[in-house]
């Protein structure tokens, strides 16, 4: 049941809920041992290709049984939960639209599967809400893929349901439509509902307000607000490669900075460990001057958001 | 009626079905079984060519081919790339996709197939001739039977064509005719079993009473929509990792 809490906000009956949750598939393990909760306003959910994001959200939107765990939505499990599909609005990355149709024909079409009083009302109304309402009368096959994801969001938004789950939503949008879509998703995550969507690309995650959940290798690996996040990535040891004119003197004066953690001497340079790295930055061209030794190169070795994100893991 | 069979669905079924380029595939079988009958009536000698003809050529051939086609195109194309999941992310139920879905497809294999079927006899022996109202009825049940079929091997596999091919094949055109027991289970038999209750036909080779016939038929097609229905409420969508 959903109401108003006096000040505009709607109340919900409960986001989404996973609990020990894994799935695999034979000896594949795509989502092991996820528990989380996730509440009204928006949620990113990051991590690397592969990470089990989209497994994860095919398990929330019920087409896709967890192996084991609960998971509950608006205090439901999904899984063979059709009725439960009225209070949760779809994005899915996987899926394509009937091209014959026009974007007016294809949500209407929807809302009139929801059995909504008035279909065509909704209809535009949603396809208004993702500015889609020019273009809304062409066929969907003359569409561009930004274009195909907006009208999938107006579909999705049509019933106005209180949950709402996206699966890398953002792809095949330019930044204008990015950004748009981004204020669409704030502004629904600020009437109360619970929005979920998954991205692998941080910045996008970023700049949402509200809370990351982070999934690496299937696990979850961080949790909490973007900026907890982001200060947990930069205050990781990074990893540098240094090619000089003699790598073992400048190796034997790195090792007494404070800013360093650790040199290893490879075929390839030295790596160096430094945990502070704008100390390091800094000190290297002075240290390696009074050694006698000539910078050949200095490369950020993991700056990768696959390092990033194991480095997350690793206890 | 609405919660068994649900217009939106079907008017996107068929207009789906009928978009895609599989849709011209559909009238060349009957398109050929009229044609060669017009030839055969024009040069043959034997009396006994058109049950003999369409008979074997029409209900082992034309209508179950052509009920493949449809039948794994109104569920099983959509399976395939993905857009029934804009259907499934509703709270529409499962067992009216499936009924729907269906309805389109039998209703399309009709219009080509069990039409063609009569156009073709009417052409051999007459349009009110016995064995012509035969057929088309036998081609009726047909379409039915072999697209629940059809549509719950496109739920249960996504080789529903090569799978329905080997059946047709093996089942339907070895078997069926060879294996006394054998001819309770073939699609082919109930329709010759209707078809021959009404033209009387020995060259049919028909061999289950009307009542059989049509008993079997109703129980392969509800059991085959039921199970159907019951795979699609556990659709699963795999992640990328897979």
């Amino acid at each position: 049941m959903t109401g108003s809490d006096g000040t505009g906000r709607r109340v919900g009956s409960g986001g989404i809920e996973l609990r020990q949750v894994s799935r695999w598939y034979g000896n594949v393990v795509a989502v092991n041992d996820v528990t989380m909760t996730i509440g009204p306003g928006v949620t990113g959910l990051l991590g690397p290709n592969g990470a089990g994001k989209s497994t994860i959200v095919h398990m929330i939107a019920g087409m896709l049984e967890p192996s084991r765990g609960e998971l509950l939505v608006a205090g439901e499990p999904s899984w063979h939960n059709t009725a439960l599909l009225s209070k949760i609005g779809l994005v899915l990355d996987k899926d394509t639209v009937y091209t014959f149709l026009s974007g007016t024909d294809f949500v209407t079409a929807i809302a009139k599967l929801h059995k909504l009083p008035d279909p065509g009302a909704a209809a535009r109304r949603a396809i208004g809400i993702v500015e889609m309402t020019d273009a809304a009368d062409r066929r969907i096959g003359t569409y561009s893929k930004g274009m195909v994801q907006r009208i999938k969001v107006a579909a999705a938004l049509v019933h106005d349901p209180e949950i709402i789950v996206l699966d890398e939503p953002f792809n095949g949008m330019d930044p204008r439509q990015r950004l748009s879509m981004m204020e669409l998703l704030d502004r629904m995550g600020a009437d109360g509902r619970v929005i979920l969507f998954s991205s692998h690309i941080l910045e996008e995650v970023e700049r949402l307000s509200g809370t990351i959940q982070v999934i690496v290798g299937g696990r979850l690996a961080a949790s909490g607000d973007f900026r907890a996040i982001r200060r947990l990535m930069t205050s990781r040891p990074h990893v540098f490669v240094v090619r000089s004119s003699d790598d073992r003197a400048l190796a034997k004066a790195l090792i007494t900075s404070q800013a360093v953690t650790g040199v290893e001497v490879t075929p390839r340079g030295l790596q160096v460990r430094a945990a502070d790295y704008g100390t390091f930055t800094r000190e290297l061209a002075g240290v390696s001057r009074d050694q006698g030794v000539r910078l050949r190169e200095l490369l950020p070795a993991d700056e990768s958001l696959e390092s990033v994100f194991s480095y997350l893991v690793t206890p | 009626m609405s919660d068994l069979v649900n217009p939106v669905v079907l008017r996107l079924t068929m207009r789906a079905t009928m978009g895609r380029k599989r849709a011209l595939i559909f009238a060349i079988a009957p398109i050929i079984m009229i044609g060669v009958s017009a030839l055969l009536k024009l040069v043959a000698k034997s009396p006994v060519w058109p049950p003999e003809f369409l008979g074997v050529f029409g209900f082992t051939v034309v209508v179950p081919l052509t009920a493949l086609i449809i039948g794994t195109s109104v569920l099983g194309a959509e399976i395939d790339d993905n857009s029934v999941i804009s259907l499934l992310a509703t709270p529409i139920r499962r067992s009216t996709v499936v009924l729907t879905k269906f309805v389109a497809a039998a209703i399309i294999t009709v219009i080509f197939a069990a039409v063609g079927e009569y156009l073709a006899g009417a052409i051999a022996t007459g349009p009110g001739s016995k064995l012509a109202l035969g057929l088309l009825a036998g081609a009726v049940a047909a379409c039915i039977v072999y697209n629940a079929l059809f549509v719950l091997l496109s739920v249960v596999t996504t080789r529903a064509i090569a799978v329905g091919l080997l059946y047709l094949l093996v089942w339907e055109g070895l078997l069926g005719s060879l294996v006394g027991g054998v001819r309770l289970l073939s699609v082919d038999q109930y329709a010759l079993g209707i078809a021959n209750s009404i033209a009387h036909e020995s060259q049919l080779h028909a061999h289950l009473t009307l009542g059989t016939a049509v008993a079997m038929g109703v129980v392969v097609t509800g059991l085959a929509l039921a199970f159907a229905a019951a795979r699609l409420r556990s659709f699963s969508l795999k992640g990328d990792a897979v």
